[in-house]
């Protein structure tokens, strides 16, 4: 199912005598069928807002929001009953046992099999022996994947997952990126709201940078492209003026500096333009150890981004 | 309805868990049933035949007509006993709503349930229905064990009718109930604005204001239980659970729950 928005606002206290605050401001956006979709930003950015928009919980300001043949606001009750929510707490009935839990959110998500339902995805996220248990008696990364579980019951074509591995120690994290991963595999449209950009790097087919109006809409690669262009590095022996020169000669070459033992060099298309540099670099006596391309983590796009709005 | 059923059946094996919650629905009721069933049996064991009526006030005597002073005693007794019986279906409510509503705020378990499809007023009503129905239960059983102990401590023929009678039956049968809904309507309302259940309970208590007051003005004697008085109050409770009942309703919304609930 695919989701759109247009001008999804939300403002609290529009008509109360607080004064207002605009938590998402005219945010358009369009994400696949199919898609891990990334919403990235600070605290306080609007993450939640927006899955709570989306999700039917609370209404926005204006603007329009469709998932699927959809309308918020209109469908509300087929958009829940069509998506799946991993909330930010677990909020999960911590007297009752994992089973019990399930078997609720099963029924009143009018699912049909409701044993066979719970009983898959308590096998599917290893909390099988434990169903009886009391969720009260659950580890963080064990309720985790309970909630991950409670979202899945009705096998939602679209789910949202607030901070999915927040608070989870790296191999708990890594069980529910694997987790995701599946998810995906399966057809699903997920909108995953992370801090973590290793993880929307990782997972994310395309992310949205995002502080109450959107910043930046793209994949990962291409955000790195565009921020920072793609640089090439060449480790030598031992680097002369002479070289830089000469790699200054090409009109392709877009800058070109050096540090120690290394030349760096921005080109548009390494692939293409690199052997060509080798070449003439080994004929004008540059000993080359090896190349590499220079690359940016998310976190540095992110980072410099979400500078750049500060800075405006 | 699948989904209110679930809702109640979700609320009863969660907060009967509750030690508080439970205590409120047994020791309570044994309390309030133990007590007049006590008293009536020393009355009707110490006081002798046509002895003292000077504690009941006059205007009890004069509407107690031309029965003896020992059955006139019973009644004045039994009725007192009645406006007592009235706080079960007060407290139970309110014990069991606010806690399972702090509860669900506390943990945050409010946001995945409003997710799913059901309504709102379906989870109000399923939360309220289990609140309400343990009371009622609770409040006709005891009231049934209260019939059974009467003949057991003594009491005579025309107390055990007027038992039996209209104001009575009134009383547990239509004011009870109304009483349970404004109770956990109010529950939700005051569990709106705090997070300690204790806090909410008590604030919820003031709901027993009123009751002590007919209590006190009956002991008086400014006011006798009668059935005219107990359609009024059964007039006034529909108001007040209207009232409520919209209150409560408007204050259960998704976002409100979600955005305004602190
Ligand atoms: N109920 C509310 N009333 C008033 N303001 C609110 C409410 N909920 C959120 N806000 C404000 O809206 C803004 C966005 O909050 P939101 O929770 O959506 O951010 P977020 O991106 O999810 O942050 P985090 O990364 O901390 O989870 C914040 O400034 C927040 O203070
Ligand atoms: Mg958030």
């Amino acid at each position: 199912m695919k989701i759109t928005t247009e001008n999804l606002t939300k403002v609290f206290n529009a008509h109360r005598k607080q004064p207002p605050i605009v938590a998402v401001e005219n945010l358009t956006l369009e994400i696949n069928e199919g898609e891990v979709f990334g919403l990235l930003g600070p605290n306080g950015a609007g993450k939640t807002t927006t899955v709570r928009m989306l999700t039917t919980l609370i209404a926005p300001t204006s603007g329009e929001a469709y998932i699927g043949p959809w309308k918020v606001g209109r469908d509300d009750r087929h958009i829940r009953q069509a998506v799946g929510l991993l909330t930010e707490a677990p909020g999960m009935y911590e007297a009752l046992s994992a089973e019990k839990n399930l078997t609720i959110y099963a029924r009143l998500y009018n699912v049909h099999d409701v044993k066979g339902q719970v009983e898959k995805y308590l096998r599917m996220l290893g909390l099988w022996e434990r169903r009886f248990d009391p969720v009260g008696s659950f580890s963080k990364g064990m309720r985790q994947k309970l909630a991950i579980a409670r979202a899945l019951l009705h096998e939602p074509r679209v789910l949202f997952l607030d901070e999915p591995t927040s608070g989870l120690d790296p191999e708990a994290a890594k069980l529910v990126r694997d987790f995701i991963e599946e998810l995906e595999s399966e057809g699903r449209t997920i909108i995953l709201c992370t801090h973590n950009l290793d993880e929307a790097e990782r997972l994310c087919q395309r992310v949205a940078i995002f502080k109450t109006r959107l910043i930046a809409v793209d994949t990962p690669e291409n955000l790195r492209k565009r921020l920072f262009g793609r640089k090439v590095v060449f480790h030598l022996r031992h680097v002369q003026p002479q070289f830089v020169d000469l790699l200054r000669t090409f009109p392709f070459v877009e800058e070109v500096s050096a540090f120690e033992n290394r030349l760096v060099v921005g080109l548009s298309d390494p692939e293409g333009q690199n052997p060509l540099l080798v070449r003439r670099l080994v004929e004008a006596g540059a000993e080359i150890q090896f190349v590499g391309e220079l690359r940016h983590t998310l976190e540095d796009v992110y980072l410099r981004t979400i500078q750049g709005q500060h800075g405006a | 309805m699948q989904h209110l059923i679930t809702i109640i059946d979700k609320e009863w094996s969660e907060v009967f868990k509750n030690k508080i919650v439970f205590f409120t629905l047994v020791v309570l009721p044994l309390l309030l049933t133990a007590l007049p069933l006590i008293s009536l049996h020393f009355i009707s064991g110490s006081v002798a035949e046509g002895a003292d009526a000077a504690d009941v006030p006059e205007a009890f005597l004069l509407a107690c007509g031309s029965l003896p002073a020992r059955d006139c005693l019973q009644i004045y007794l039994i009725d007192q006993f009645m406006l007592l019986y009235m706080m079960m279906p007060l407290i139970i409510p309110i014990t069991i709503a606010a806690y399972s509503i702090v509860g669900e705020k506390t943990t945050r378990s409010l946001e995945p349930l409003l997710a799913t499809p059901i309504t709102t007023e379906t989870l109000l009503a399923g939360k309220a229905l289990a609140a309400v129905i343990p009371a009622i239960g609770v409040t006709w059983l005891f009231f049934g064990i209260f019939l059974l102990g009467l003949p057991l401590v003594g009491t005579g023929e025309a107390a055990r009718a007027h038992a039996l009678g209209t104001t009575w039956l009134l009383g547990i049968f239509v004011v009870g109930p109304l009483i349970a809904v404004a109770a956990v309507n109010f529950a939700v309302i005051v569990s709106s604005r705090v997070n300690d259940p204790r806090v909410a309970e008590q604030l919820s208590a003031v709901l027993i204001v009123p009751l002590l007051a007919l209590f006190f003005a009956q002991i008086i004697g400014i006011i006798i239980l009668n059935p005219t008085l107990m359609l009024g109050m059964i007039a006034i409770l529909i108001l007040v659970d209207i009232a409520l009942i919209y209150l409560g309703a408007r204050l259960f919304q998704r976002e409100t729950i979600l955005t305004r609930w602190r």
